[in-house]
């Protein structure tokens, strides 16, 4: 696979070459760098972050007007790594949506993957260095929320030369980004495009949440300062489970022994699962805690839990919308029920509220909130169609 | 892209200009002839991917919902025409539909097949249920549940509170002047809701 990856930090001043440079090729080629931001950041917890920087990964070309630029918001776990192979072989996590002739069409638009700040795949993040300590932030690191992440992001534009995105683009808590965005800078964006996503979480989603966050504050590591593995695997455990739909889980496991017999014991290792559910969910709960980081996992979920821009405005989302100036396109999946279609109803119906311009699907898939990120004809089908629309609106410059 | 006879013949009601909700858009073509050649400003409504889909691809807004679960999303008079073509007869809850459309719509368009026409009467005399151009399935897979004549709705839309405005009954998309509920395929209303 033709791959060009380049992890060298780039100073924020020298020029970003790849715009100019970037070749047509078929798979993707992928860009990466990180963009330091030396000016200080105030966050929306009042703490400010003296600098910060910014790994992020481009795919296609920005055109000379600079009206086709995509920029992909990631979810909970995920990272920059959008399409295509990085340094590692590793595929990026949305390379069926992203790519050259894929529905989102890097032969078309420049698209824009970012590692969120607070996260651990290059930006700056508990792991990195608190310049005022010369110490690892660790639990330090400031709250983050999703309106500073676009805020980040925005300053991402401005050095990427974007004035405007064709759209912005996200599942999950990265639709709550492009919903964000809509809203915080409303003529930086054409279309607006949220999959799987809710316009706050509810109770339930908070205390799936809390739990999580539990396993990990719980865990006697993580008081000492190590790293929690057993808190961040369970939390990764009980995220997992909420992402998958329960006949998604019939299907896959069942109630399929590991081995022949029933074990008539306890344990916590792969080896002493009696049935496949726990032997899948242990697996990937510590695959999880061998790479991600246990601060970040907290941050992440406490910034899903705070989104709420309707609260601002007296709890009508409507009205939190209103200022908005792009197009929306939102798909929900009808058996994910950790952001289940009606809560993408109620966005749609506070955008046709405010006279928006909105498109809504409703994807019959079975595989729960995953959904989002899998192949289904129907769901392709319809992103196709939207960007072929948002790709008419990167041509003209306007919507 | 070319609307048919009946759809062409509805299109003339609708002013330039207009807010338009199409209930059960199917492929979009309607809602983007009112766009282009009318300017106006159109949403559909569909439950079938296949719909949702085409209309997509016509750069045309649409919310893929069943209708059957109401019209909450939209305020009272909140579009200045809605259509629903040949889709009521599919509706398991009519009265309640049109009462929704009376509420978000200033004015409606509907239209449905006449199972007076003739030749729907001749098949019952002879002893069958009427398969036609307009009642093309079998009575075993028809996804058309309330079979009505143009008398029989004009009575309903009274109950109702819809005010008639033009009543038609077209075949093969040509408004029937003699005997129309005898030999009208298609029956059209256009209401003031």
């Amino acid at each position: 696979m033709l791959v060009k990856t380049d992890l060298n930090t780039i100073s924020p001043t020298s020029p970003i070459s790849h715009i100019s440079s970037a070749i047509h090729a078929t798979p993707v080629t992928c860009v990466t760098e990180d963009l330091v931001f030396t000016a200080a950041f105030a966050l929306q917890s009042g703490a400010v972050l003296p600098e910060f920087s910014l790994r992020c990964e481009t795919y296609g070309t920005l055109n000379a007007s600079h009206t086709n630029a995509v920029l992909v918001c990631h979810a909970l776990n995920a990272s920059h790594h959008v399409a295509g192979s990085d340094a590692h072989g590793e595929l990026g996590w949305w390379d069926n949506m992203v790519g050259p002739g894929k529905p989102v069409d890097t032969n078309i638009f420049f698209v824009v993957g970012v590692n969120n700040l607070g996260s651990c795949f290059g930006s700056t993040g508990p792991t990195s260095t608190n310049p005022a300590t010369g110490l690892c932030w660790g639990k330090d690191f400031p709250v983050v929320t999703v309106e500073d992440w676009v805020n980040a992001q925005a300053l991402l534009a401005d050095r990427l030369g974007i004035a405007q995105w064709a759209a912005v683009l996200g599942g999950s808590l990265g639709g709550m980004q492009a919903m964000s965005w809509s809203i915080q800078y409303p003529q930086r964006l054409r279309h607006c495009v949220m999959i799987a996503t809710a316009p706050k979480l509810s109770a339930q989603n908070i205390a799936f949440n809390d739990v999580a966050r539990q396993a990990i504050l719980k865990d006697p590591d993580y008081a000492i300062g190590g790293v929690p593995r057993s808190g961040l695997s369970v939390a990764r455990m009980i995220g997992h489970i909420t992402y998958l739909s329960d006949d998604d889980m019939a299907e896959k496991f069942g109630r399929e022994l590991k081995n022949e017999t029933l074990q008539f014991k306890f344990g916590t290792d792969k080896g002493s699962a009696d049935f496949q559910v726990e032997s899948y969910l242990r697996h990937q709960g510590e695959k999880f805690a061998s790479y991600f980081d246990a601060n970040t996992y907290l941050l992440i979920t406490k910034a899903l839990d705070y989104f709420d821009p309707a609260r601002a405005h007296g709890g009508d989302l409507s009205l939190a919308l209103s200022g908005a100036a792009c197009d929306f396109f939102i798909a929900s999946f009808t058996t994910d029920w950790r952001f289940a279609p009606a809560r993408s109803r109620e966005i749609v119906a506070a955008l046709i509220k405010t006279r928006k311009r909105v498109s809504y699907a409703e994807i019959d898939a079975p595989h729960g909130h995953d959904a989002f990120l899998l192949d289904d004809a129907r769901y392709m089908g319809a992103m196709r169609a939207y960007f072929k629309r948002i790709e008419h609106s990167a041509q003209e410059g306007t919507s | 892209m070319s609307l048919r006879a009946d759809q062409q013949y509805v299109a003339q009601w609708v002013k330039p200009g207009s807010r338009v909700l199409d209930l059960g858009c199917d492929d979009g073509v309607l809602l983007a002839y009112l766009r282009d050649e009318k300017q106006c400003t159109v949403l559909g409504i569909d439950r079938d991917d296949a719909a949702v889909l085409a209309t997509l691809k016509l750069g045309i807004d649409v919310i893929q919902q069943d209708l059957e679960s109401g019209l909450a999303l939209f305020e009272n008079n909140a579009f200045d025409v809605v259509l629903q073509l040949e889709t009521l007869q599919q509706m398991r809850r009519v009265e309640p539909m049109l009462a929704e459309i009376a509420r978000v719509g200033r004015e409606a368009i509907l239209s449905f097949p006449n199972f007076g026409y003739w030749q729907h009467r001749w098949q019952l005399l002879q002893g069958r249920m009427p398969v036609s151009k307009t009642l093309p399935h079998q009575w075993f897979d028809t996804p058309n549940i309330r079979c009505a004549t143009l008398a029989d709705f004009a009575d309903l839309a009274a109950n109702c509170g819809l005010k008639v405005i033009e009543r038609v009954a077209l075949h093969q998309g040509q408004p029937v002047h003699f005997m129309p509920n005898l030999r009208g395929s298609q029956a059209v209303f256009r209401f003031a809701a």
